[in-house]
């Protein structure tokens, strides 16, 4: 008899038992990742070692195959002119990236939000990426002359096509439920737009930024060879030219760390804009 | 199948005008029809279940109450008047969780103060008040990947409450659940169903849930779904988890269980 009244639940009922805090952060560190972060760079060092080695016993001439060792001198004695160089390719990457992700991402919202947009933009989308950028590169020549501006074009052709496919793909892939539920609420398609469509696109949106990332540096070159003043790309038909092999090397080294700082760069700043991907806080299993 | 009886689905509380009233609706998609004739009334207060094999068009209606869908034919009529455009006039809380990944719990449960351009501080405070009820103390400030099963249910139902709406329709709000955390999710409703005081449609597909919490049990069809029998629930309020064993409960679930399994073919899912 009391057993019904007694355990009538009360008021304030403890909420149900399978309360549990989440487990502490769940480091998948251990022995094993000592040795994948050494594996990348030791990997390469082994790679130029033996290049260094099978040219010294070789006896390559230095203008048809420079030595690691030559490259990284000609990179110390040449400092200031490499730098100078650098500088103007990583105007030109910096500034189209970014004109690159605003365009991409509007272009992208403007495609997912309307189906008009989509039919007339599509199709000219995927013709900007079927005309081969480098023959585009002597028309902007033309048109913009040897500044920054036709190179920073180069670079914003070659970015934005794997930003606005990856946004769009993101922006469709939301989750139906969650629409349904802002739309329930009263939302209108803005709202849904901002509050579920863009958020959910983030982490899509971050793989094609990594890609264009990779990519600047391609386009800032490719606009560089056809005809230039300054940057990397100048440097490197320059060097070609005069047979300055290990200037030529040095200059693609510089290259290639560029394209990939700028590409740590996109991951980093991943990691800091989607906190909620974060593997520290593991789901917990039911 | 068993046609409606009209008299007990207009049983509403008499001193209650109906919040929900649902007239002859019908939805098809495409060629497909999901719901044919529905009738369906929900008094002031009212907790009613929704009973029905899987695929019968129970998540149906309740999409086409909160206006998700538009009913080819029907009235759907909410507060006294027939509402064409219903979004946002009742609380839905679907059939997954649906929180946001990207917003924090509070921030998921305020979601619905944000779409509605109402006071998002003050339900912050509400929100606030409510989550240690709601066994959410202390997760305020959590993803929602770091919570269990039960815990993202509750922070969906409360984004559902603080849609501050009269009207809730819940679906399967238990559903995805192993069968201890859904007992005593269960029990935790009961405890606070009566400080709610909101009109609630709910769809299971448990008889047992729908019997202990529910003031009316409405048996739904196979496709196309039609309400074949409404009951009102035969036992006193508060309710206990014990009275699965009460003599009243087993025999009603026994007469649920048996129009229900009139409606089904085969399968096997709403027996348990």
């Amino acid at each position: 008899m009391t057993g019904l009244t007694r355990r009538r639940v009360a008021r304030d009922a403890a909420p149900p038992r399978d309360v549990r805090p989440s487990e502490p952060p769940t480091t998948r560190a251990s022995r094993g990742s000592a040795l994948s972060w050494m594996l990348p760079p030791g990997f390469l060092l082994m790679l130029l070692v033996a290049w260094e080695v099978g040219v010294r016993l070789d006896d390559t001439p230095r203008w048809f195959l420079p030595r690691p060792t030559d490259v990284l001198s000609e990179l110390v004695r040449s400092r200031q002119l490499i730098w100078g160089h650098t500088w103007t390719t990583l105007q030109e990457m910096v500034i189209g990236l970014t004109l690159a992700i605003v365009l991409g991402v509007a272009l992208a919202v403007a495609i997912a939000a309307s189906r008009t947009v989509e039919r007339a933009l599509y199709p000219l989308l995927i013709a900007s990426q079927a005309v081969p950028i480098i023959a585009l590169a002597p028309i902007l020549l033309i048109w913009f002359g040897y500044g920054l501006t036709p190179k920073v074009i180069v670079v914003v052709l070659t970015c934005f096509f794997p930003i606005v496919i990856s946004m769009v793909g993101g922006l469709r892939a939301a989750d139906v439920d969650a629409i349904a539920l802002l739309r329930s609420m009263g939302a209108s398609r803005w709202q849904v737009i901002r509050l579920v469509r863009v958020p959910s696109a983030l982490p899509s949106l971050f793989s094609g930024l990594r890609i264009a990332a990779a990519w600047s540096v391609i386009g800032a070159i490719v606009g560089e060879w056809v005809g230039a003043s300054s940057g990397l790309g100048y440097l490197m038909t320059r060097s070609a030219s005069q047979f300055q092999t290990p200037r030529l090397y040095a200059a693609v080294a510089v290259a290639a760390a560029l394209g990939m700082s700028l590409f740590a760069l996109v991951a980093l700043f991943e990691r800091w804009a989607l906190p909620w991907q974060r593997r520290a806080v593991r789901r917990e299993q039911g | 199948m068993v046609p409606p009886d009209p008299q007990l689905i207009f049983e509403a509380p008499a001193d209650a005008r109906a919040r929900v009233v649902v007239r002859d609706v019908s939805v098809s998609f495409d060629a497909i029809e999901a719901i044919r004739g529905v009738e369906l009334a929900l008094g002031d207060g009212e907790l009613v279940s929704l009973v029905g094999p899987s695929g019968c068009g129970k998540s149906t209606l309740l999409a086409a109450i909160a206006g998700l869908v538009e009913p080819h034919s029907g009235e759907i009529w909410l507060d006294g008047q027939r509402v064409t455009n219903r979004l946002g006039h009742v609380a839905l809380m679907p059939q997954r969780d649906a929180l946001l990944p990207w917003r924090t719990v509070l921030e998921n449960v305020l979601l619905p103060a944000v779409v509605a351009g109402t006071d998002v501080r003050a339900t912050r405070g509400r929100a606030l008040e409510l989550l240690p009820r709601f066994g959410l103390q202390g997760f305020a400030e959590h993803y929602p990947r770091a919570l269990s099963g039960g815990m993202r249910q509750r922070a969906a139902f409360l984004r559902t409450v603080l849609t501050e709406r009269d009207v809730m329709l819940l679906d399967e709000p238990f559903g995805a659940l192993d069968a201890l955390t859904r007992r005593s999710m269960q029990e935790w409703l009961l405890s606070l169903w009566e400080d709610l005081s909101r009109t609630i449609l709910m769809v299971t597909h448990d008889v047992e849930e729908a019997l202990l919490l529910s003031d009316r049990v409405a048996v739904m069809t196979a496709r196309p779904g039609t309400i074949a029998l409404v009951e009102p629930v035969d036992l006193p309020r508060p309710r206990t988890p014990e009275m699965v064993s009460d003599p009243r409960f087993v025999a009603q679930k026994a007469r649920l269980l048996a129009a229900l399994r009139n409606e089904m073919s085969f399968g096997s899912e709403v027996l348990r």
